[in-house]
């Protein structure tokens, strides 16, 4: 079965990559399986300096799903560039960079910088880190400043761009207005949800950092439904995510609008999840009656009463 | 590092809220050092997103047998005491860096393990004892009903016990039991809490040794950066204790 997808600069093999920090910069898993299997790979945030991130414990598991403060941890746009962008050269898969920054002009260094590496294919641009007290999400949660950050990173990024959403909002699709106007190549959501754990013995919050970002299977419809009203608003191609564990997930983010999708938390219960569900795929694909992945995106809008603003 | 569903022929309760498991498996043939641990699948579906880190107590090659030990304490620990032997366990290891037992030259050894800290340090106390090595160990618990292996160590060394509230061994902490006997080695092992290990690497910071860090962990396999610790001397400034760890040099990362 064809399960290729195109999506700007992404020339994909199939739907599927690893969502941004939950793989490192690939290493780790390269000694577990074939990189070439993905679709696409996309590398843990990079920000302008060095980053150590937060105080441990950063993670917590909740059910069906995980809280993580991990703090933008890298060892900075340079030191990626030059010790961790080579490794992924030898591989067959597009690279998309992560991109982070506490201000304009950080995240325009870092896109300038690293999206001239031959090997990285698009930028996403997180405007919706909720971990960092300093930067990233009040980029993602104010429209003026989400346009503006886009615009400026457009201007000097060699490669498409995709802005990495924040479902932390109001109303999401403000958001995605306002990066389509900024320019956006493409959209990628959703970004993980503010939560919080109490530790009952210790009666206090049980990360460092207090608050974290909610992942996994918990989050899977508020993901499905933030892609599908995004979806009614723009015809930008959206990579989807937020708690996929196997094919069918993958093929309901097809449906409700995004053209491919990447797997997160999965990772860390299964870290061979990637290569299973795109092995899986064609027959889940078979099952419900499409011939290709393309077949499916969107498909989830064609029913008689699609229309949101009735619901 | 690999990957294979372990079969659980052995379970059970060797002190409070304590279980012993034991798997057999082609990972029990890999060489396996004291102080790696397995990354454990809990449960099935998506209740538990993360796996459980749970070192390593015991290695039999002719059984081609892994043994843990682990402590109730939550909702996986839970669960994971629920499988019963016959039952397979999905399984990623020997996973980090264990006791670096072959490189080092020695004739005493130290060892100070404090509650679910003890386990690998049982493992490398057989090991060292294979080699030849003295092994004097130290062990600390909250309580009478805490305490497991006691005879286990014995037969391995000298075996010095306290706990919190003197219903067994000495009442106090490791710490106290290493001032008043005031002992001679060449290198010390320490794991158990994070407190201990402050403990204990300060009283013994002009002593060389090395420390097993426990932390909550994500991906396990050094990719997500959830499990890390200072390491001011190094290029990175941090190390990742689930791949450069948990075992580290006692003066290579800096406690928090």
């Amino acid at each position: 079965m064809n399960l290729n997808v195109n999506l700007p600069g992404l020339d994909m093999k199939n739907p599927i990559l690893p969502a941004s920090g939950c793989f490192g910069f690939g290493k780790e898993y390269a000694e577990l399986y074939d990189l070439n299997l993905l679709g696409a790979i996309t590398i843990k945030a990079a920000t302008g300096s060095a980053r150590y991130g937060n105080a441990t414990p950063r993670v917590a598991e909740t059910t069906a799903g995980m809280l993580n403060a991990i703090g933008l941890q890298n060892p900075g746009v340079d030191q990626i560039v030059e010790k961790e962008l080579p490794f992924l050269a030898g591989f067959d898969t597009p690279i998309i960079a992560n991109v982070a920054g506490s201000t304009v002009e950080e995240y325009v260094e870092v896109a300038r910088k690293i999206s001239k590496h031959p090997v990285i294919k698009a930028i996403e641009l997180n405007i919706s880190c909720p971990n960092v007290k300093e930067g990233g999400v009040q980029f993602g949660t104010d429209p003026e400043l989400a346009k503006m950050v886009t615009a400026a990173v457009k201007e000097v990024s060699n490669v498409p761009v995709y802005v990495k959403l924040s479902p932390n909002v109001t109303d999401i699709t403000v958001i995605a207005r306002a990066v389509e106007e900024g320019g956006a190549d493409g959209l990628s959501l959703i970004n993980t949800l503010t939560g919080m754990q109490i530790n009952l013995a210790g009666r206090k919050p049980l990360l460092a950092n207090k608050i974290g970002g909610l992942s996994g299977p918990a989050v899977k419809p508020v993901a499905i439904r933030m892609v599908y009203q995004i979806r009614q608003m723009t015809s930008l191609p959206i990579i989807g995510m937020g708690g996929v564990t196997t094919a069918e997930d993958v093929l309901e983010f097809l449906l409700a609008g995004a053209s491919a999708v990447a797997v997160g938390t999965a990772n860390f219960q299964h870290p061979f999840v990637c290569p299973e569900i795109i092995q899986n795929l064609p027959d889940v694909l078979s099952k419900y009656g499409f011939t290709s992945v393309e077949d499916a995106i969107g498909k989830g809008h064609e029913h008689a009463d699609s229309n949101l603003s009735r619901a | 590092m690999i990957h294979e569903h372990l079969e659980i022929i052995s379970r059970e309760t060797i002190a409070k809220d304590t279980v012993e498991m034991t798997f057999k498996g082609k990972m029990a043939q890999e060489n396996i050092l004291p102080g790696q641990f397995l990354h454990l699948l809990v449960g099935e579906g998506s209740n538990h997103m993360l796996r459980r880190p749970i070192s390593i107590a015991g290695v039999d090659k002719q059984k081609s047998t892994i043994t843990i030990i682990f402590k109730l304490l939550g909702e996986g620990t839970n669960t994971l005491a629920k499988a019963e032997p016959g039952d397979q366990l999905d399984a990623l290891g020997p996973c980090g860096q264990g006791y670096p037992v072959d490189e080092l030259q020695m004739e005493h050894a130290l060892l100070v393990g404090g509650g679910i800290g003890v386990p690998p340090l049982y493992y490398l106390a057989q090991r060292l004892y294979e080699k030849g090595i003295q092994v004097t160990m130290v062990a600390g618990f909250q309580n009478k009903e805490q305490v497991f292996y006691e005879e286990a160590f014995r037969s391995l060394g000298d075996y010095y016990l306290a706990t919190d509230d003197g219903s067994a061994g000495e009442k106090g902490f490791v710490t106290d039991i290493i001032n008043k006997e005031a002992f001679h080695f060449d290198q010390f092992f320490t794991c158990g809490p994070t407190g201990m290990l402050k403990a204990v690497s300060t009283q013994l910071a002009n002593e060389e040794g090395f420390i097993s860090i426990e932390q909550r962990m994500g991906c396990g396999i050094g990719a997500c950066f959830a499990c890390v610790v200072p390491a001011p001397d190094s290029e990175s400034g941090y190390k990742k204790i689930c791949k450069d760890g948990p075992v580290f040099r006692s003066k290579e990362v800096v406690l928090a």
